[in-house]
Order: C-alpha cells, then structure tokens, then sequence
C-alpha cells in the first residue's frame, strides 16, 4: 500500500471509514512529506500545521461518532488567492504579504463544511499572472519531475503540492490555464469548471469574467467527488449559476461512448511532437474502445489569445486599484514586474479613445470564438486536445520574455473566453520523463461528461499512478 | 447690447431608503450610526468580495423613471467607473454608462435625458492633520438623474427641483432629505450669447432649493460680467458658500474625466419584459400631478392646492379629512374649508388627527354661530342707546362709526371681529 500521503482521497476517505488510520495520521503524514520536500519545490506559503492538527482531531472525534460527511478529515491545500478567516492570504504578493482576512471565501466554507483539513496556502504567480509560477514574489515552485524545470502556472504550488504527494488535493484558480497546464506538467488531473460552475466569492479577483475555481486531485474520481461539494449556486456571486448539481459520483460511472472532436487548430505547427504523439496514443486508445473520433475545425483559435489578454488586462487593471496603500499596509510599490505590466496595458486599453480598438474588439473575438465552440459541439459531443505546445520549460528560460510566456496559454484561453469547462487529464511521459496531458473539453455544464470520459480513460491507463521522486 | 440666455441642467443624486445597501445585505440606514458599524467584505471593498445587485433599488429606479416619462430600455447593465478616492475602497464605483435603467422622460417640460442607479461612497472626515474614512455610506443605492440643459431661470430650476422631490417622496423611495445629503442638486451653468456656450460651471454642495436658485442666480450674473469683459467663463467646479452666498472655485474640470467605464464583469446584464415594466407603470402610485388635477375638481383655489400637495403628509391628512366628512354624510363641510384651515395650519397634523380636525371644524362653526348671535343682538342695544351717534353718522359724519364698533365690542366682551362688526353696523345703519 502507497503511503499515507500519496493516497487519493477516495483511498483515503476508505482508509479513514475502515479506521485502518486516523485523520491525524493523515494529515501528519502529509505534514511531514511538506517538511521532507518543500524546502526543495517551495509549493507553499503558509503551512497551516497546528490549524491542520485541530481539524484533524475534530474530524477523528465525528469519524468515531460515525458522522458522514464528503471530505471528513481529508487534508487539502488552497491556492494562496482564496481567503481563509484568520489565515494569512497573500495572492502570492508582496502588497498582501501580511493580509490576515476577516472572511473565508466561499468554496473554503464549503469544503471545510464537508470536513477537510486546510493543509496549507500555495505558492502561485503574483495575482495569478503568469504561465510558470516565476512570477510570485515568494520564489519560484519547482517542478517535482524535474526541480530544474517550471511547474506551470499560475496554480503552481497546488499542482505541485498534489504532484509531490503534500496533500491529495489542492484549490486552484484558472482564468486561462492555470490550472490544466500546471496539471499537465505536473502529472495530476486539473479540472477547469464551467464559468459560474463554482463561486468565486472570497477569492482574489484576476479577471473576473473569466476565473474559475477548479482544482488539482490524482485522479478523475477523486476530482469528481471535490467537484460535488465546491459546485453549485451561491447568493453572493451574482455569476454563479442557478444549476442543481449532479451528483458527479454517479456521472463519473456512466458509459458514456460519444463522439470526440479534434480542433485541426490544435494540432497544427508549434506543437512538441512528443505531445503530439502521446495525444495519437491516447486518441486511439479512446477509439479502440468505440468512441468515434472526428475534426473539426476552431477558425478564431488564433485571434484568442490576444483578444483574451486584452480583457484579462482591462479587468486587472481595475480589479488591482483596490490595493490603493490606503489599506493592507503596502503601497503600490510593492507590485512586481508583471502586475504592473498588466495595471500599464489594462489601464492604456480601456482609455478613451483606446477602448473601441482594444477593449470592445476583444469582446467581439470573445462572442467569436464562443461561437466556434458552440458549432464544435453541434458536430461532437467533447472536444480532446493538447494542454501546452510545449513540455515543461526550464526555470528562468521565458522570465524576460513576457509575449513567450503569454504563448504558453494558446491552446487554454479560447475555453475560458467561452467558458466551457476542461479537464486536463495525464497522458504520457516525454523521453526525459516529463509529464504530459491531455484535455478534454465540453459543453456548459457538462463536467459529468468530461469525468466519465477522463474515468475511462484513467482505468485503461496507469501514467496517473505515478509519482515523482524527490 | 447682448442679450444673454442661461442654460441650465442638473443632476440630482438621490438616495434610496431601501433596506439594505446596493450590492451587500449592510443596513442601508448610516446616518448618524457610530462609523464603520454598517460594513462587509463587500462594502469595504476587501479582495474577494463581489456586488450582488439589490433587486429593490433596481425596482425603484425603474419607478422613478417611469415616474418621469422615461422609456426604459429592456437591456441594461452595471459599469465600472474608475477613478483613485480615499473614499471610493475598491477604486471604481460600480455605476451605469452607456445603457443606464431609463432614458428621454420629460418633467415639467424639461427632458429628462437618464436616470442610473449606482453606489454611493464612503465618507471622509476630517481631522486636524488627519483624515478618517467611515464607510458606512459606502454601497448606499445612489440614483442619479440627468436632465437636458433646457431650463433657463432660476426660478424655473427651483420649480423643476421641487417638482422632482414630490415625486420622489410621492414614490417613497427616499428621504430625499437635503440636509442629510439624501438628495443632492448640482446645476451645470452657462451663459450663451446667441450660439451655444462651449464652457458649464457645475456648481456641488448646495442643500436647498432656494440655495440653488441664489447659486444659479451668482453664476449668471457672474458669467455676463466675464462675458461683458469678451472673456469667456472658466469650465469648472464650484462649491457654493451658503454664508457667504457665493461660489468659489473648487477645481478646474478636465474637459473629459477619462474613467475607463467597462462592463461590470461581477454582475450580469440585467433585461426586462415589456410585461414587466408595463406592470411596474401599472404599479405607479398618484403622483402630484394627478393629485393637482384631482383637488382642482373638487373646485380648491390653486394656490392652496400647490400647499396641500407639496407635502404627502399634508396631503394624506386632507384626503383622511375629507373622507371623515363624505362618511358622516355632514355636506356643510367643503374641501375648501378643511383646505383652508390645513393652509392656514390651524391644526398640527403631526399630532392630531383628521377627524380632530373635522370635530374642530364643526365646533368653530357653532361657536361663530353663537357669538354672531350675540354680536347682533348687542349691535341693536348700542344703537337703541346711542341715538345722538346714530344722527352724527346719518348726518355725514360717518367716523363716529368707531365708537360704535368700540361700544358693541365694550359689549360682546371682545367677542366678534372688529371689522366683521363694523361691517354690520354699516349695513344696519344704512339699511335699516
């Protein structure tokens, strides 16, 4: 049997019902792999030991009254975006280096309310801005596959943090890949909900008519069981949908033989070969087992990227204002390199007389590439395709390159501009043993679809299973 | 010489009294509350948070449009105006730019060019060298009305405002109280002198409405004189000293405030059914010129009838009295007597009642009946006793008429009215 902290959460919810271990053992368990490893990969910010310890007793004494509850007494990690009441939340900036939050955010109640232990505050680029985690003002993460290469971002420290086996699962937040692609660098599953799928009250703001609030687990099961508790309509998150949620448990199980689209625009030059190939092998896998496969075409997949970092600046640039030096203690000295970058060209695209040129043109690519979606799905059911173009680059290879590292999120923004959800799913290793995933991609709320699909997937595959040795 | 036309328009912030703030559940009551009591996550700004629109304030500002004629688009939705403030804890206001709740109303022939809804802000208070911030305010549903520059008197703006404060209160959806700043007029001032003016003088902190009309009235004048000099007036701010009665350069106005306006991502667009706002026209209470209409049929004199609606309390209380009167079938009484007497306040209507003020009537009426009696029997004893008089008066000296009023009033022991007396000892005297 794996050790306590490489279990995944249903290995360890079994664990715990069975009393083969306490809570407590758990998350000492993975308290101590933190101690053994991040001094090495610097996924997180905060440890939460004696907090974690406390819930972990609590949840041990309802374990033996026999309470059920969905996460009871499993240890997660949070994204350092999302506010814990009491525990320092810094979006990995400086400017919130001591911000102790009066609040917890939503989705922090709900899992807590389901009886998780907060582990920890993960490491992520500043503000979520960035493509490989060098952008945090806490140091870089490392990637556990190979601590020479970047982990992805700008979830960095979550992907990580569940990757080196820290914790089975960790929150992270995607607003144009920052959860799949760290995911898919890191060999764990990420799921990017649907837009309003999850609330993203109490969570700092990037840009807010694209974040979503996903998460990194082992598995696909285990992705689908966290998915159940965060989802769902919340009075305080005027974008949350009005949906019931599904139990995603019983969607993961359905057989669900549909038809898979492949975008040619996915698939074209600037793609790795290695991922290329491992996309083929795990395409024909699906295929062998009577999904139908067919191309499609995604026309506006080119103009995305920049139309999505237009928006993502315009809303950045006035989501940052409020950190004015009135208020948290720092000014706005304080912002590094690429939030400032982002203040500057979201502050000039919204100007008058910029605005329709900038601003009002990128919403117009916006409605286009929902558009193409939306015909895709008219042809197949889900779409698959490559995460990145490329593998796991090497630390500090794109930091001063800022349009390299934008290049990064091509093939994940057009699903945020859309708002679909997508599930990066691991595939493969390249030669010199770097993670690689796929993902897969549907309509609106069709998360139950993606688990059943990336679940198949799972049991004919084993690259999920391993782990990394640090 | 020239003749020289003013051109005004204003903008009036009003103050919804709902429950809650605008985009938080905070009590949206801060007068006067101890500082930073009424505050959230929301309100404050705090990362993470996120506005959740308050479907009254929405309900009510479509009303207030409704109310002044507006057409009210079926798409709408909330912007983001940015700008640094002290006061301003997110550093945008969440507002309405291009596609605000109503648009092209008209009030007493002024056009009425939008109404939006926004969040009002916190509110700074000074200190010796320093500055504290009570957000209290912060989030309170602020509506906003903007007119077409088409008033061109002072007078004609006072009327405007106070036409508009009616409907407001008539709608009751706000205080609309000037000295609490529940309701805030800023006239847009300039003087053309044949084409259209390129410069406007906004005018901020007045809190009456005859503040408004002397404000404007310094401004005019000042504009000729600079205009006189072939100078044109300075595009700016001015901030009125009511001590003093006079305005004072407050800040010279950029000829467009760049604020980024962008679609407020937090919260979606906003669409109505053309049901639904036909049942919110449907919905609209009287407003005062229904009101004028309906107490011009029951034959009251215009002026008291301006009087009675100025005030819904007032009015109420007249309506309250005259349906006392209709349900004890008493047709003695007229809606012009129970006007009178609530014009003439007569009667405290904060602390009696309409029927106090019915019972009032009624007893005054029997009591002149009383005293008229004894007035006329006492004007025939002094007449009787004081034939000499009589003669002098018949004979041409009609000022002996006063000792006569004296003698009935030494009589009546000052009951009666000296002129109503006189008036009967003339009629008497002359006709017998």
């Amino acid at each position: 049997m794996n050790k306590l902290n490489q279990l995944t959460i249903k290995q360890a919810k079994d664990g715990l019902k069975e009393k083969k271990f306490s809570s407590v053992e758990l998350t000492q368990a993975c308290l101590d792999e933190i101690e053994r490893v991040d001094k090495t990969i610097n996924a997180f910010i905060t440890v939460t030991k004696d907090y974690a310890l406390t819930k972990a007793k609590e949840a041990d004494q309802l374990l033996a009254q026999g309470a059920i509850k969905p996460l009871l007494g499993i240890p997660i990690a949070f994204k350092d975006l999302y506010l814990t009441r009491g525990i320092r939340t810094t979006a990995a900036s400086r400017v919130l280096k001591d911000y102790i939050p009066q609040y917890s955010s939503t989705v922090v109640e709900k899992i807590e309310n389901a009886g998780a232990v907060i582990i920890g505050k993960t490491n992520s680029d500043a503000w979520a801005h960035g493509s490989s985690g060098e952008n945090s003002d806490f140091g870089s993460t490392k990637n556990p596959w190979n601590i020479h290469k970047i982990p992805g971002g700008s979830s960095s420290g979550s992907a990580t943090a569940v990757s080196a086996s820290c914790s089975p699962a960790a929150m992270g937040t995607d607003t144009g890949g920052s959860i799949r692609l760290p995911a898919s660098f890191t060999n764990t599953v990420g799921l990017k909900p649907t837009y309003g799928r999850v609330s993203r009250y109490g969570v700092v703001a990037m840009a807010s008519s694209l974040d979503t609030m996903g998460h990194f687990t082992k598995t696909v099961e285990d992705s689908a069981l966290l998915l159940s508790v965060t989802a769902g309509k919340d009075k305080q998150d005027a974008t949350s949908l009005d949906v019931p949620v599904p139990d995603y448990a019983n969607e993961l199980i359905k057989n669900r033989i549909v038809t898979i689209g492949l975008a040619k625009e996915y698939f074209s030059e600037g793609i790795n070969e290695e991922i290329k190939s491992s996309l083929e092998q795990a395409v024909n896998k699906l295929k062998s087992k009577g999904f139908e496969i067919k191309e499609i075409g995604l026309p506006h997949t080119k103009a995305a990227l920049a139309a999505y970092y237009i928006i993502v600046f315009s809303e950045v640039s006035s989501n940052l204002s409020r950190y004015d030096g009135i208020r948290y203690g720092n000014d706005r000295s304080y912002f590094g390199d690429e939030a400032k970058r982002r203040i500057m060209l979201g502050t000039y695209s919204l100007s008058a007389g910029y605005y329709d040129a900038y601003y009002l043109k990128a919403s117009k690519v916006q409605t286009l590439v929902k558009q193409d979606f939306e015909n895709a799905f008219k042809q197949v059911d889900v779409l698959i395709g490559p995460v990145s173009p490329t593998l796991p680059f090497n630390l500090g290879e794109k930091v001063n390159d800022p349009l390299s590292m934008y290049l990064s999120d091509v093939l994940t923004v057009p699903i945020n501009l859309a708002g679909v959800p997508s599930l990066s799913v691991p595939c493969g290793f390249s030669d010199n043993n770097l993670p690689i995933g796929f993902q897969i991609i549907g309509p609106q709320l069709s998360e139950g679809l993606l688990f059943s699909i990336g679940h198949k997937y799972q049991s004919l595959t084993d690259f999920h299973t391993k782990t990394a040795n640090i | 010489m020239k003749t020289y036309e003013p051109i005004i328009g204003m903008e009036i912030h009003v103050e919804l009294k709902t429950r809650s703030k605008m985009f938080c559940s905070c009590s949206a009551d801060w007068f006067g509350k101890k500082p930073n009591t009424h505050t959230c996550p929301v309100c404050l700004g705090l990362p993470g948070a996120l506005p959740v629109p308050n479907k009254i304030a929405i309900e009510w500002s479509i009303k207030l449009g409704l109310a002044l004629n507006c057409k009210i688009p079926s798409f709408s939705k909330f912007d983001r105006k940015n700008y640094f403030y002290p006061d301003l804890p997110k550093g945008y206001q969440i507002s309405q730019y291009d596609q605000p709740f109503a648009i092209n109303g008209n009030l007493k022939k002024v056009g009425i060019r939008r109404v939006h809804l926004e969040e009002d802000t916190g509110k700074l208070i000074h200190q010796g060298d320093s500055t504290l911030i009570d957000f209290n305010r912060s989030g309170v549903p602020l509506v906003e009305i903007v007119t077409e520059p088409d008033i061109h008197s002072s007078e004609d703006a006072k009327a405007f405002l106070q036409e508009l404060h009616r409907i407001i209160r008539y709608l009751d959806i706000s205080d609309a109280d000037m000295e609490k700043g529940s309701m805030r007029l800023e006239p847009n001032i300039s003087v053309g002198t044949g084409e259209v003016p390129d410069y406007k003088v906004e005018v901020k902190n007045i809190n009456s409405f005859n503040f408004v009309k002397k404000a404007i009235d310094y401004e005019i004048a000042r504009h000729k004189e600079i205009l006189e000099k072939g100078q044109v007036p300075v595009q700016e701010t001015r901030g009125w000293d009511e001590k003093k009665a006079i305005t004072y350069s407050q800040r010279l106005k950029e000829k467009a405030h760049d604020y980024r306006y962008f679609p407020e991502p937090d919260i979606p667009p906003l669409i109505f059914k053309e049901k639904e706002i036909k049942r919110a026209k449907d919905q609209l209470p009287k407003l005062p010129g229904d009101k004028r209409r309906e107490l011009k049929e029951l034959g009251l004199k215009d002026d008291d009838i301006e009087i009675i609606i100025d005030d819904i309390a007032t009015l109420n209380f007249f309506e309250q009295a005259l349906n006392v009167v209709r349900l004890s079938g008493n047709r003695e009484i007229s809606a012009q007597e129970i006007a009178n007497w609530l014009v003439n306040k007569k009667i405290n209507i904060d602390k009696q009642n309409p029927k106090d003020l019915i019972m009032a009537i009624i007893a005054k009426k029997q009591n002149s009946q009383i005293s008229s009696d004894i007035v006329s029997k006492a004007i025939d004893k002094v007449i009787s006793a004081n034939q000499k008089a009589i003669d002098d008066y018949n004979g041409g000296k009609t000022g002996v008429i006063m000792f006569l009023v004296g003698q009935v009033m030494g009589a009546t022991k000052g009951k009666g009215d000296a002129q109503e007396i006189r008036k009967l000892l003339e009629k008497k005297l002359t006709y017998g």
